[in-house]
Protein backbone atom coordinates (compact mmCIF):
# COMPACT_ATOMS: atom_id res chain seq x y z
CA UNK A 1 0.00 0.00 0.00
CA UNK A 2 1.46 3.33 -1.07
CA UNK A 3 0.75 6.25 1.89
CA UNK A 4 1.68 10.13 0.79
CA UNK A 5 2.64 11.66 3.67
CA UNK A 6 0.40 15.26 3.97
CA UNK A 7 2.37 18.49 3.12
CA UNK A 8 3.78 20.34 6.03
CA UNK A 9 2.33 22.75 7.17
CA UNK A 10 3.79 26.38 8.14
CA UNK A 11 2.84 27.17 11.60
CA UNK A 12 3.93 31.43 12.20
CA UNK A 13 3.11 32.41 15.26
CA UNK A 14 2.25 36.21 15.27
CA UNK A 15 2.16 38.12 18.23
CA UNK A 16 -0.36 40.62 19.66
CA UNK A 17 0.56 44.14 19.78
CA UNK A 18 -0.43 43.69 23.78
CA UNK A 19 2.24 41.22 23.94
CA UNK A 20 5.02 43.60 22.21
CA UNK A 21 3.90 46.26 24.53
CA UNK A 22 4.34 44.14 27.47
CA UNK A 23 7.55 42.32 25.88
CA UNK A 24 9.00 45.50 25.26
CA UNK A 25 8.09 46.79 29.14
CA UNK A 26 9.87 43.90 31.03
CA UNK A 27 12.69 43.74 28.37
CA UNK A 28 13.32 47.88 29.25
CA UNK A 29 13.22 46.93 32.62
CA UNK A 30 15.19 44.29 33.00
CA UNK A 31 18.02 45.66 30.63
CA UNK A 32 17.94 49.21 32.20
CA UNK A 33 19.44 47.62 35.55
CA UNK A 34 22.73 46.48 33.66
CA UNK A 35 22.84 49.85 31.76
CA UNK A 36 22.91 51.52 34.81
CA UNK A 37 25.34 48.85 36.46
CA UNK A 38 27.49 49.19 33.45
CA UNK A 39 27.25 53.03 33.43
CA UNK A 40 28.65 53.42 36.99
CA UNK A 41 31.94 50.99 36.22
CA UNK A 42 32.37 52.80 32.60
CA UNK A 43 32.02 56.22 34.78
CA UNK A 44 34.53 54.91 37.09
CA UNK A 45 37.11 52.95 35.04
CA UNK A 46 37.10 56.69 32.98
CA UNK A 47 37.59 58.32 35.99
CA UNK A 48 40.42 56.15 37.55
CA UNK A 49 42.54 55.71 34.45
CA UNK A 50 45.16 58.58 35.00
CA UNK A 51 45.36 57.23 38.69
CA UNK A 52 46.04 53.81 37.45
CA UNK A 53 48.72 54.96 34.49
CA UNK A 54 50.65 57.27 37.30
CA UNK A 55 50.82 54.52 39.90
CA UNK A 56 50.33 51.42 38.45
CA UNK A 57 49.65 48.17 40.78
CA UNK A 58 50.99 50.48 43.79
CA UNK A 59 48.05 51.99 43.78
CA UNK A 60 46.18 48.20 44.90
CA UNK A 61 49.50 47.12 47.12
CA UNK A 62 50.95 49.85 48.56
CA UNK A 63 49.03 51.59 51.33
CA UNK A 64 49.95 55.22 51.97
CA UNK A 65 47.28 57.94 51.32
CA UNK A 66 48.93 61.75 50.32
CA UNK A 67 47.77 64.33 48.48
CA UNK A 68 51.23 65.92 48.19
CA UNK A 69 51.60 69.31 48.82
CA UNK A 70 53.59 72.18 46.44
CA UNK A 71 54.82 73.58 49.42
CA UNK A 72 57.68 71.22 50.52
CA UNK A 73 57.58 69.81 47.24
CA UNK A 74 55.96 66.52 48.20
CA UNK A 75 54.47 64.53 45.50
CA UNK A 76 51.71 63.03 45.80
CA UNK A 77 51.14 59.21 46.60
CA UNK A 78 48.19 57.10 46.84
CA UNK A 79 47.31 53.51 47.67
CA UNK A 80 44.31 51.50 48.93
CA UNK A 81 46.55 48.00 49.91
CA UNK A 82 45.36 48.83 53.79
CA UNK A 83 41.78 49.84 52.77
CA UNK A 84 40.91 47.12 51.08
CA UNK A 85 42.61 44.24 53.41
CA UNK A 86 40.48 46.34 56.45
CA UNK A 87 37.33 45.98 54.08
CA UNK A 88 37.83 42.64 53.72
CA UNK A 89 38.68 41.88 57.27
CA UNK A 90 35.69 43.72 58.90
CA UNK A 91 33.41 42.41 56.62
CA UNK A 92 34.34 38.75 56.76
CA UNK A 93 34.78 39.12 60.96
CA UNK A 94 30.95 40.48 60.51
CA UNK A 95 30.22 37.65 58.43
CA UNK A 96 31.51 35.11 61.07
CA UNK A 97 29.77 37.18 63.83
CA UNK A 98 26.31 37.16 62.01
CA UNK A 99 25.99 33.51 60.59
CA UNK A 100 25.27 31.90 63.89
CA UNK A 101 22.36 34.51 64.66
CA UNK A 102 21.42 34.41 60.94
CA UNK A 103 21.00 30.59 61.02
CA UNK A 104 19.44 30.85 64.75
CA UNK A 105 16.97 33.45 63.82
CA UNK A 106 15.63 31.92 60.13
CA UNK A 107 15.13 28.72 62.42
CA UNK A 108 13.30 29.48 65.26
CA UNK A 109 11.31 32.03 63.57
CA UNK A 110 10.36 28.95 60.71
CA UNK A 111 10.14 26.18 63.27
CA UNK A 112 10.11 26.77 66.65
CA UNK A 113 7.38 29.65 67.35
CA UNK A 114 3.57 30.27 66.37
CA UNK A 115 2.52 31.61 63.12
CA UNK A 116 1.24 35.14 65.24
CA UNK A 117 4.26 35.22 67.08
CA UNK A 118 6.32 34.61 64.04
CA UNK A 119 4.96 37.69 62.58
CA UNK A 120 5.25 40.15 64.85
CA UNK A 121 9.29 39.18 65.19
CA UNK A 122 9.67 39.06 61.15
CA UNK A 123 7.97 42.39 61.14
CA UNK A 124 10.71 43.55 63.96
CA UNK A 125 13.44 41.95 61.90
CA UNK A 126 11.96 43.67 58.74
CA UNK A 127 12.14 46.81 60.66
CA UNK A 128 16.12 46.65 61.62
CA UNK A 129 16.31 46.55 58.07
CA UNK A 130 15.06 50.24 57.56
CA UNK A 131 17.43 51.75 60.25
CA UNK A 132 19.59 54.12 59.22
CA UNK A 133 23.00 53.51 59.25
CA UNK A 134 23.88 56.50 61.18
CA UNK A 135 21.94 54.91 63.53
CA UNK A 136 23.85 51.66 64.11
CA UNK A 137 26.63 53.97 64.07
CA UNK A 138 25.84 56.17 66.86
CA UNK A 139 24.54 53.27 68.54
CA UNK A 140 27.84 51.77 68.42
CA UNK A 141 29.92 54.12 68.64
CA UNK A 142 28.10 55.33 71.90
CA UNK A 143 26.67 52.07 73.82
CA UNK A 144 28.19 49.26 72.22
CA UNK A 145 31.92 50.29 71.97
CA UNK A 146 32.87 50.85 75.65
CA UNK A 147 31.44 47.27 76.52
CA UNK A 148 32.85 46.14 72.80
CA UNK A 149 36.34 47.15 74.48
CA UNK A 150 36.10 45.16 77.43
CA UNK A 151 35.46 42.01 75.80
CA UNK A 152 38.53 43.13 73.40
CA UNK A 153 40.48 43.61 76.50
CA UNK A 154 39.32 40.17 77.86
CA UNK A 155 39.78 38.03 74.31
CA UNK A 156 43.30 39.42 74.35
CA UNK A 157 44.22 38.53 78.20
CA UNK A 158 43.72 35.61 77.30
CA UNK A 159 43.97 34.35 73.48
CA UNK A 160 46.70 37.23 73.16
CA UNK A 161 49.03 34.76 72.19
CA UNK A 162 47.25 34.43 69.08
CA UNK A 163 48.55 37.48 66.41
CA UNK A 164 45.45 38.14 65.37
CA UNK A 165 44.46 39.27 68.79
CA UNK A 166 47.59 40.42 70.13
CA UNK A 167 48.00 44.51 69.99
CA UNK A 168 51.01 47.04 70.31
CA UNK A 169 49.32 48.89 72.77
CA UNK A 170 46.44 48.46 74.96
CA UNK A 171 43.35 50.67 73.28
CA UNK A 172 40.49 48.63 72.05
CA UNK A 173 38.13 51.20 70.79
CA UNK A 174 37.50 51.80 67.31
CA UNK A 175 38.73 48.60 66.12
CA UNK A 176 37.87 46.40 63.62
CA UNK A 177 35.80 44.18 66.17
CA UNK A 178 33.55 46.73 67.31
CA UNK A 179 33.14 47.73 63.59
CA UNK A 180 32.17 44.16 62.69
CA UNK A 181 29.94 43.90 65.48
CA UNK A 182 27.86 46.84 64.42
CA UNK A 183 27.76 45.41 60.92
CA UNK A 184 26.58 42.01 61.91
CA UNK A 185 23.87 43.40 63.65
CA UNK A 186 23.24 45.59 60.01
CA UNK A 187 23.43 42.52 57.92
CA UNK A 188 21.35 40.41 60.34
CA UNK A 189 17.79 41.67 58.66
CA UNK A 190 18.95 41.26 55.45
CA UNK A 191 20.44 37.57 55.79
CA UNK A 192 17.67 36.44 57.90
CA UNK A 193 14.94 37.27 55.48
CA UNK A 194 16.69 35.76 53.15
CA UNK A 195 17.40 32.51 54.62
CA UNK A 196 14.13 32.18 56.21
CA UNK A 197 12.33 32.40 53.14
CA UNK A 198 14.61 29.26 51.52
CA UNK A 199 14.56 27.61 55.29
CA UNK A 200 10.57 27.80 55.03
CA UNK A 201 10.18 26.10 51.22
CA UNK A 202 12.47 22.91 52.70
CA UNK A 203 10.27 19.73 51.28
CA UNK A 204 7.57 18.94 54.07
CA UNK A 205 7.49 15.30 52.79
CA UNK A 206 11.12 14.75 53.18
CA UNK A 207 10.85 16.61 56.47
CA UNK A 208 7.58 13.83 58.01
CA UNK A 209 10.25 11.08 56.15
CA UNK A 210 12.55 12.27 58.65
CA UNK A 211 10.46 11.91 61.76
CA UNK A 212 8.85 8.67 60.41
CA UNK A 213 12.54 7.46 60.52
CA UNK A 214 12.87 8.60 64.18
CA UNK A 215 14.55 11.79 63.34
CA UNK A 216 14.23 14.69 66.57
CA UNK A 217 13.31 17.87 64.93
CA UNK A 218 16.96 19.04 64.80
CA UNK A 219 17.56 15.97 63.67
CA UNK A 220 14.66 16.73 60.58
CA UNK A 221 16.27 20.32 60.04
CA UNK A 222 19.93 18.84 59.87
CA UNK A 223 18.91 16.35 57.42
CA UNK A 224 16.85 18.43 55.34
CA UNK A 225 16.27 22.01 56.20
CA UNK A 226 20.16 22.98 56.32
CA UNK A 227 20.83 20.87 53.44
CA UNK A 228 17.88 22.16 51.39
CA UNK A 229 18.67 26.44 53.03
CA UNK A 230 22.39 25.90 52.14
CA UNK A 231 22.06 28.20 49.11
CA UNK A 232 19.63 30.36 50.57
CA UNK A 233 22.31 30.95 53.59
CA UNK A 234 24.69 31.48 51.12
CA UNK A 235 22.46 34.23 49.24
CA UNK A 236 21.40 35.71 52.44
CA UNK A 237 25.09 36.05 53.50
CA UNK A 238 26.20 37.62 50.39
CA UNK A 239 23.57 39.92 50.35
CA UNK A 240 24.94 41.06 54.14
CA UNK A 241 29.05 40.86 52.65
CA UNK A 242 27.80 43.22 49.83
CA UNK A 243 26.13 45.68 52.47
CA UNK A 244 28.95 45.22 54.87
CA UNK A 245 31.85 45.49 52.15
CA UNK A 246 29.92 49.30 51.29
CA UNK A 247 29.50 50.41 54.75
CA UNK A 248 30.62 53.85 54.83
CA UNK A 249 28.92 56.09 57.73
CA UNK A 250 28.49 53.24 60.91
CA UNK A 251 31.91 52.06 60.23
CA UNK A 252 33.56 55.73 59.75
CA UNK A 253 32.31 56.18 63.10
CA UNK A 254 33.26 52.74 64.98
CA UNK A 255 36.60 52.26 63.29
CA UNK A 256 39.76 54.35 63.38
CA UNK A 257 40.81 54.59 59.94
CA UNK A 258 44.55 54.26 59.66
CA UNK A 259 47.04 54.03 56.49
CA UNK A 260 48.64 50.68 57.48
CA UNK A 261 47.92 47.11 56.54
CA UNK A 262 47.00 45.94 59.59
CA UNK A 263 45.73 41.95 60.75
CA UNK A 264 45.60 43.06 64.94
CA UNK A 265 41.39 43.10 65.05
CA UNK A 266 41.43 44.15 68.45
CA UNK A 267 43.71 47.29 67.73
CA UNK A 268 42.43 50.48 67.67
CA UNK A 269 43.53 50.53 63.90
CA UNK A 270 41.94 49.53 60.75
CA UNK A 271 40.72 49.98 57.26
CA UNK A 272 37.69 50.24 55.25
CA UNK A 273 37.30 51.24 51.32
CA UNK A 274 33.94 53.24 51.44
CA UNK A 275 34.40 55.09 54.72
CA UNK A 276 37.86 56.06 53.02
CA UNK A 277 36.06 57.66 50.28
CA UNK A 278 33.63 59.39 52.44
CA UNK A 279 36.31 61.12 55.06
CA UNK A 280 38.62 62.27 52.02
CA UNK A 281 35.64 63.32 49.63
CA UNK A 282 34.68 66.74 50.71
CA UNK A 283 38.51 68.27 50.85
CA UNK A 284 39.86 66.15 48.01
CA UNK A 285 41.82 68.08 45.27
CA UNK A 286 41.27 67.27 41.60
CA UNK A 287 43.95 63.64 41.54
CA UNK A 288 42.35 62.77 45.04
CA UNK A 289 39.31 62.88 43.97
CA UNK A 290 40.47 60.80 40.85
CA UNK A 291 41.95 58.32 43.34
CA UNK A 292 39.16 57.80 45.84
CA UNK A 293 36.96 57.02 42.21
CA UNK A 294 39.79 54.61 41.73
CA UNK A 295 39.56 53.30 44.95
CA UNK A 296 35.66 53.08 44.24
CA UNK A 297 36.76 50.73 41.15
CA UNK A 298 38.74 48.60 43.42
CA UNK A 299 35.47 47.82 45.83
CA UNK A 300 33.08 47.52 42.83
CA UNK A 301 35.80 44.76 41.38
CA UNK A 302 35.78 42.94 44.64
CA UNK A 303 32.38 42.63 45.07
CA UNK A 304 31.83 41.97 41.40
CA UNK A 305 34.24 39.23 42.15
CA UNK A 306 32.97 37.64 45.82
CA UNK A 307 29.43 37.48 44.56
CA UNK A 308 30.27 35.54 41.25
CA UNK A 309 32.38 33.09 43.47
CA UNK A 310 29.76 32.67 45.60
CA UNK A 311 26.95 32.30 42.49
CA UNK A 312 28.98 29.51 41.88
CA UNK A 313 29.44 28.06 45.46
CA UNK A 314 25.38 28.17 45.32
CA UNK A 315 24.90 26.90 41.72
CA UNK A 316 26.80 23.94 43.14
CA UNK A 317 24.96 23.36 46.34
CA UNK A 318 21.53 23.49 44.80
CA UNK A 319 23.04 21.13 41.84
CA UNK A 320 23.10 18.56 44.95
CA UNK A 321 19.84 18.76 46.33
CA UNK A 322 18.07 18.45 43.19
CA UNK B 1 -8.92 -12.26 69.07
CA UNK B 2 -7.86 -12.41 72.87
CA UNK B 3 -4.91 -13.99 73.69
CA UNK B 4 -3.51 -13.22 69.99
CA UNK B 5 -0.19 -11.50 70.32
CA UNK B 6 -1.29 -7.87 68.54
CA UNK B 7 1.81 -5.94 67.35
CA UNK B 8 -0.87 -2.96 66.74
CA UNK B 9 -4.29 -1.92 66.70
CA UNK B 10 -6.49 0.40 65.87
CA UNK B 11 -9.81 0.87 67.02
CA UNK B 12 -11.46 4.77 66.46
CA UNK B 13 -11.52 7.72 63.90
CA UNK B 14 -9.12 8.65 61.72
CA UNK B 15 -9.10 11.86 59.45
CA UNK B 16 -7.36 14.41 57.62
CA UNK B 17 -8.63 17.84 56.97
CA UNK B 18 -12.86 17.50 56.40
CA UNK B 19 -12.30 13.41 55.67
CA UNK B 20 -12.86 11.07 58.83
CA UNK B 21 -13.36 7.14 58.88
CA UNK B 22 -14.20 4.76 61.71
CA UNK B 23 -11.41 1.77 61.62
CA UNK B 24 -11.29 -1.21 63.76
CA UNK B 25 -8.37 -3.63 63.17
CA UNK B 26 -5.40 -5.62 64.44
CA UNK B 27 -2.51 -7.24 63.09
CA UNK B 28 -0.51 -9.63 64.72
CA UNK B 29 3.58 -10.58 64.01
CA UNK B 30 4.24 -11.89 60.90
CA UNK B 31 1.17 -10.67 59.35
CA UNK B 32 0.72 -8.62 55.97
CA UNK B 33 -2.22 -6.71 56.46
CA UNK B 34 -3.83 -5.20 52.89
CA UNK B 35 -5.53 -2.37 52.88
CA UNK B 36 -7.19 -1.59 49.95
CA UNK B 37 -9.82 0.92 48.43
CA UNK B 38 -9.99 3.63 46.12
CA UNK B 39 -8.65 7.03 46.11
CA UNK B 40 -9.67 9.17 48.58
CA UNK B 41 -10.59 6.17 51.20
CA UNK B 42 -8.27 7.01 53.62
CA UNK B 43 -5.42 4.00 53.27
CA UNK B 44 -2.36 6.85 53.48
CA UNK B 45 -4.21 8.24 56.33
CA UNK B 46 -4.37 4.60 57.93
CA UNK B 47 -0.04 4.26 57.62
CA UNK B 48 0.42 8.25 58.40
CA UNK B 49 -1.55 7.54 61.93
CA UNK B 50 -0.15 4.70 62.53
CA UNK B 51 3.94 6.64 62.28
CA UNK B 52 2.52 9.77 64.36
CA UNK B 53 2.27 12.16 61.41
CA UNK B 54 -1.36 12.18 61.43
CA UNK B 55 -3.01 12.43 65.61
CA UNK B 56 -6.06 9.80 65.80
CA UNK B 57 -9.44 12.09 66.04
CA UNK B 58 -10.77 10.04 68.54
CA UNK B 59 -10.62 6.16 69.91
CA UNK B 60 -7.13 4.42 70.72
CA UNK B 61 -3.99 3.10 68.80
CA UNK B 62 -1.60 0.51 70.28
CA UNK B 63 1.43 -1.54 69.88
CA UNK B 64 2.73 -4.53 71.49
CA UNK B 65 0.02 -3.20 74.37
CA UNK B 66 1.43 0.48 74.84
CA UNK B 67 -1.11 3.23 73.69
CA UNK B 68 0.56 5.04 71.03
CA UNK B 69 -2.16 7.47 70.47
CA UNK B 70 -5.53 8.25 72.81
CA UNK B 71 -6.71 11.74 72.88
CA UNK B 72 -9.03 11.14 75.20
CA UNK B 73 -6.70 10.01 77.75
CA UNK B 74 -3.99 12.99 76.25
CA UNK B 75 -1.54 9.88 75.50
CA UNK B 76 0.54 10.73 72.32
CA UNK B 77 3.55 9.52 71.54
CA UNK B 78 5.88 11.24 69.28
CA UNK B 79 6.69 9.60 65.64
CA UNK B 80 10.49 9.24 66.51
CA UNK B 81 9.50 7.07 70.07
CA UNK B 82 7.18 5.05 67.69
CA UNK B 83 8.97 1.53 66.77
CA UNK B 84 7.07 1.49 63.52
CA UNK B 85 9.15 2.31 59.87
CA UNK B 86 7.32 4.01 56.65
CA UNK B 87 7.93 3.38 53.13
CA UNK B 88 6.30 5.99 51.86
CA UNK B 89 4.61 6.57 48.40
CA UNK B 90 6.54 8.94 46.91
CA UNK B 91 9.69 7.12 48.71
CA UNK B 92 10.82 10.43 50.02
CA UNK B 93 14.84 9.34 49.85
CA UNK B 94 17.02 12.04 50.32
CA UNK B 95 18.53 13.53 47.36
CA UNK B 96 21.78 15.03 48.83
CA UNK B 97 22.80 11.83 50.24
CA UNK B 98 24.17 8.85 49.25
CA UNK B 99 22.04 4.75 49.25
CA UNK B 100 24.41 3.94 52.36
CA UNK B 101 23.55 7.10 54.46
CA UNK B 102 20.00 7.21 52.72
CA UNK B 103 19.85 3.91 54.61
CA UNK B 104 22.22 4.48 57.95
CA UNK B 105 19.99 7.69 58.16
CA UNK B 106 17.15 6.15 61.03
CA UNK B 107 19.72 4.29 62.74
CA UNK B 108 21.58 7.48 62.82
CA UNK B 109 18.74 9.12 64.25
CA UNK B 110 17.87 6.70 66.83
CA UNK B 111 21.69 7.47 68.53
CA UNK B 112 23.09 4.00 67.12
CA UNK B 113 27.11 4.61 66.77
CA UNK B 114 28.18 5.47 63.17
CA UNK B 115 30.12 2.30 62.64
CA UNK B 116 27.30 -0.01 63.49
CA UNK B 117 24.59 2.11 61.42
CA UNK B 118 26.97 1.41 58.21
CA UNK B 119 27.47 -1.97 59.08
CA UNK B 120 23.93 -3.13 59.26
CA UNK B 121 23.01 -0.23 56.73
CA UNK B 122 25.63 -2.90 54.28
CA UNK B 123 23.69 -5.77 55.23
CA UNK B 124 20.27 -4.93 54.78
CA UNK B 125 21.62 -3.20 50.88
CA UNK B 126 23.01 -7.16 50.42
CA UNK B 127 19.56 -8.26 51.08
CA UNK B 128 17.49 -5.98 48.81
CA UNK B 129 19.94 -6.28 46.30
CA UNK B 130 21.83 -3.33 46.43
CA UNK B 131 25.71 -3.87 47.90
CA UNK B 132 27.15 -2.01 45.10
CA UNK B 133 25.47 0.94 45.08
CA UNK B 134 26.19 2.34 48.44
CA UNK B 135 27.72 5.29 46.87
CA UNK B 136 25.41 6.51 44.47
CA UNK B 137 22.93 9.60 44.89
CA UNK B 138 19.40 8.27 44.99
CA UNK B 139 18.36 10.39 42.26
CA UNK B 140 20.76 8.45 39.94
CA UNK B 141 19.20 5.02 40.36
CA UNK B 142 16.12 3.82 38.36
CA UNK B 143 12.51 4.01 40.10
CA UNK B 144 13.02 -0.19 41.12
CA UNK B 145 16.47 0.85 42.65
CA UNK B 146 15.28 3.70 44.62
CA UNK B 147 12.13 1.65 46.27
CA UNK B 148 14.84 -1.08 47.59
CA UNK B 149 16.46 1.57 48.70
CA UNK B 150 13.41 2.99 50.40
CA UNK B 151 12.34 -0.54 51.78
CA UNK B 152 15.84 -0.74 53.01
CA UNK B 153 15.31 2.72 54.69
CA UNK B 154 12.56 0.99 56.95
CA UNK B 155 13.62 -2.58 57.70
CA UNK B 156 16.87 -1.38 58.94
CA UNK B 157 15.53 -0.21 61.77
CA UNK B 158 14.26 -3.84 62.39
CA UNK B 159 10.77 -1.98 63.56
CA UNK B 160 8.02 -3.86 65.28
CA UNK B 161 5.35 -2.72 62.53
CA UNK B 162 6.34 -1.87 59.19
CA UNK B 163 4.34 0.47 56.65
CA UNK B 164 4.33 0.00 53.69
CA UNK B 165 2.33 2.63 51.17
CA UNK B 166 1.59 1.88 47.69
CA UNK B 167 5.36 0.51 47.65
CA UNK B 168 4.56 -0.52 44.06
CA UNK B 169 3.17 2.41 42.28
CA UNK B 170 5.97 4.18 41.90
CA UNK B 171 8.02 1.53 39.83
CA UNK B 172 7.86 0.81 36.09
CA UNK B 173 6.37 -3.07 34.91
CA UNK B 174 9.58 -4.97 35.07
CA UNK B 175 10.67 -3.64 38.11
CA UNK B 176 7.22 -3.81 39.49
CA UNK B 177 7.88 -7.94 38.80
CA UNK B 178 11.03 -7.84 40.54
CA UNK B 179 10.18 -6.22 43.97
CA UNK B 180 6.84 -8.45 43.68
CA UNK B 181 9.38 -11.58 43.98
CA UNK B 182 11.73 -9.57 46.56
CA UNK B 183 8.96 -8.34 48.95
CA UNK B 184 7.79 -11.63 49.78
CA UNK B 185 11.48 -12.84 49.80
CA UNK B 186 12.17 -9.46 52.09
CA UNK B 187 9.09 -9.63 54.47
CA UNK B 188 9.26 -13.28 55.09
CA UNK B 189 12.49 -12.90 56.98
CA UNK B 190 10.86 -9.95 58.96
CA UNK B 191 9.14 -10.87 62.23
CA UNK B 192 6.69 -8.14 63.21
CA UNK B 193 3.44 -6.80 62.00
CA UNK B 194 3.66 -5.32 58.37
CA UNK B 195 0.28 -3.04 56.92
CA UNK B 196 0.75 -2.33 53.28
CA UNK B 197 -1.79 -0.21 51.43
CA UNK B 198 -2.67 -1.17 48.12
CA UNK B 199 -5.09 -0.49 45.52
CA UNK B 200 -3.67 -3.00 43.20
CA UNK B 201 -5.32 -6.58 43.83
CA UNK B 202 -2.21 -7.99 42.41
CA UNK B 203 -0.51 -6.80 45.30
CA UNK B 204 -2.98 -8.32 47.93
CA UNK B 205 -2.46 -11.84 46.24
CA UNK B 206 1.29 -11.51 45.76
CA UNK B 207 1.97 -10.20 49.42
CA UNK B 208 -0.70 -10.09 52.23
CA UNK B 209 -1.87 -12.63 54.40
CA UNK B 210 -5.27 -10.66 54.60
CA UNK B 211 -6.99 -7.88 54.07
CA UNK B 212 -8.92 -4.70 55.36
CA UNK B 213 -11.33 -3.33 52.27
CA UNK B 214 -12.20 0.38 52.82
CA UNK B 215 -15.11 1.65 50.99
Amino acid sequence: MQTTLPERRQITARSRTSDKAFKGVVTTGALSAFVVLALIAGYLFVRSTEVFRTFGFDFITTSKWDPGSVDDGRAPQFGVAAMLIGSIIVSTMAMIFALPFVMGTSLFLEYYISRRIRFVLVSILDLMAAIPSIIYGLWGYLVLMPYASQWAASINKYLGWIPIFAVERENFDASPFVASLVLCLMILPIASSVTREVYSRAPQDQITAAYALGASRWGAIRAVVLPFGLSGLVGGMLLGLGRALGETIAVLLTLNLVFAVKFQVLASAGGNVASLIASKFGEAGPLELKALLAAGLVLFVLTLLVNFGASLIVGRAAQSMK
Amino acid sequence: MDGWPMSISLQGIIGRGEFERALNFSVADGEVLAVTGPNGSGKSTVIHTIAGLVPLRSGQLQSDNITWDDPVAKIWVTPEQRTCAVVFQDLRLFPHMNVLSNVAYGLRAHGVTKDEAIERSQKILIRVGLASFEKRRSNDLSGGERQRVALARALVLEPRVLLLDEPLSAVDVASRAALRELLPEVLGGFTGATILVTHDPGDVEALATRSLGLK
